[in-house]
């Protein structure tokens, strides 16, 4: 995780595309400028990262589902709930899935989890927009390499 | 079983808080009710839901675009629920 370039994601630990289904894995760093000020003392995750990470692994989901096809942004957060509070070293299990297919867009349900112990929940509306352009489909090849995005999920 | 458009329209009153009184069949979402594309997703969202319809938004979207529509013809509240009994038939044709 890089908080400084929104890099919330690390590793894709299962992508089930049939299921619709999608966990990963996020690891907070135990340090970062953001916890400097968020707060002297009292260092945790804000939680409007936590739904950016709920977010992120909704977009990874959406992004095997329709094959890379289209790019899911996030549109409307329908309900957050930060349960606990999420700290600098915690290893985060963030899992979603696809509640619902539009046309031209889709909605979530993810979760995070640290030790297995709920600490936030969202449901979350994403449009899908064909990609802008070549930077980002290659920006975004690049990530789903570097997070283990598996290659069967991709398009042809 | 209540209509369509009753059934419409409730869902428009109670997802944008849009007096129900106010809400008739010639109503056009954008122009007269005022609700905008984000908000539309959520009606979209139940429409979808209720009736077990996928409203081709997509479609309608670029038919409008390219000058093959016009809005009316799919946000004016009775032509939506023509629109909406139309892919129901035609979901009960294909099963």
């Amino acid at each position: 995780m890089q908080l400084e370039y929104f890099h919330m994601i690390d590793r894709i630990v299962d992508l089930n595309v049939d299921e619709k289904k999608i966990v990963v894995e996020a690891q907070v760093p135990k340090e970062s400028t953001i916890f400097e000020g968020h707060f002297p003392g009292y260092p945790l995750m804000p939680g409007v990262l936590l739904i950016e990470s709920m977010a992120q692994a909704s977009g990874w989901l959406q992004l095997g589902v329709f094959k890379f096809e289209r790019m899911p942004i996030l549109a409307a957060v329908k309900e957050a709930k930060v349960r606990g509070s999420v700290f600098p070293g915690d290893l985060m299990s963030i899992e979603a899935s696809l509640a619902h297919e539009g046309s031209g867009y889709a909605m979530t349900e993810a979760k995070i989890r640290v030790g297995g112990k709920l600490r936030a929940n969202s449901t979350l509306t994403f449009t899908l927009i064909p990609f802008p352009n070549a930077d980002m489909r290659r920006y975004m090849d690049a990530i789903a390499k570097r997070v283990g995005f598996p290659q069967q999920a991709d398009s042809p | 079983m209540s209509s369509t458009f009753d059934q419409v329209a409730t869902i428009i009153a109670e997802t944008c808080d849009i007096p129900r009184d106010t809400i008739t069949p010639d109503s056009h979402a954008i122009d007269d009710l005022g609700i905008d594309s984000l908000d539309f997703l959520d009606i979209a969202f139940a429409i979808d839901k209720q009736f077990g319809i996928k409203l081709p938004l997509e479609k309608w979207t670029q038919e409008v675009n390219d000058g093959k529509a016009t809005t009316e013809q799919y946000f004016v509240l009775k032509n939506l629920c023509a629109r909406i009994d139309e892919l129901v038939a035609a979901k009960g044709t294909s099963a």
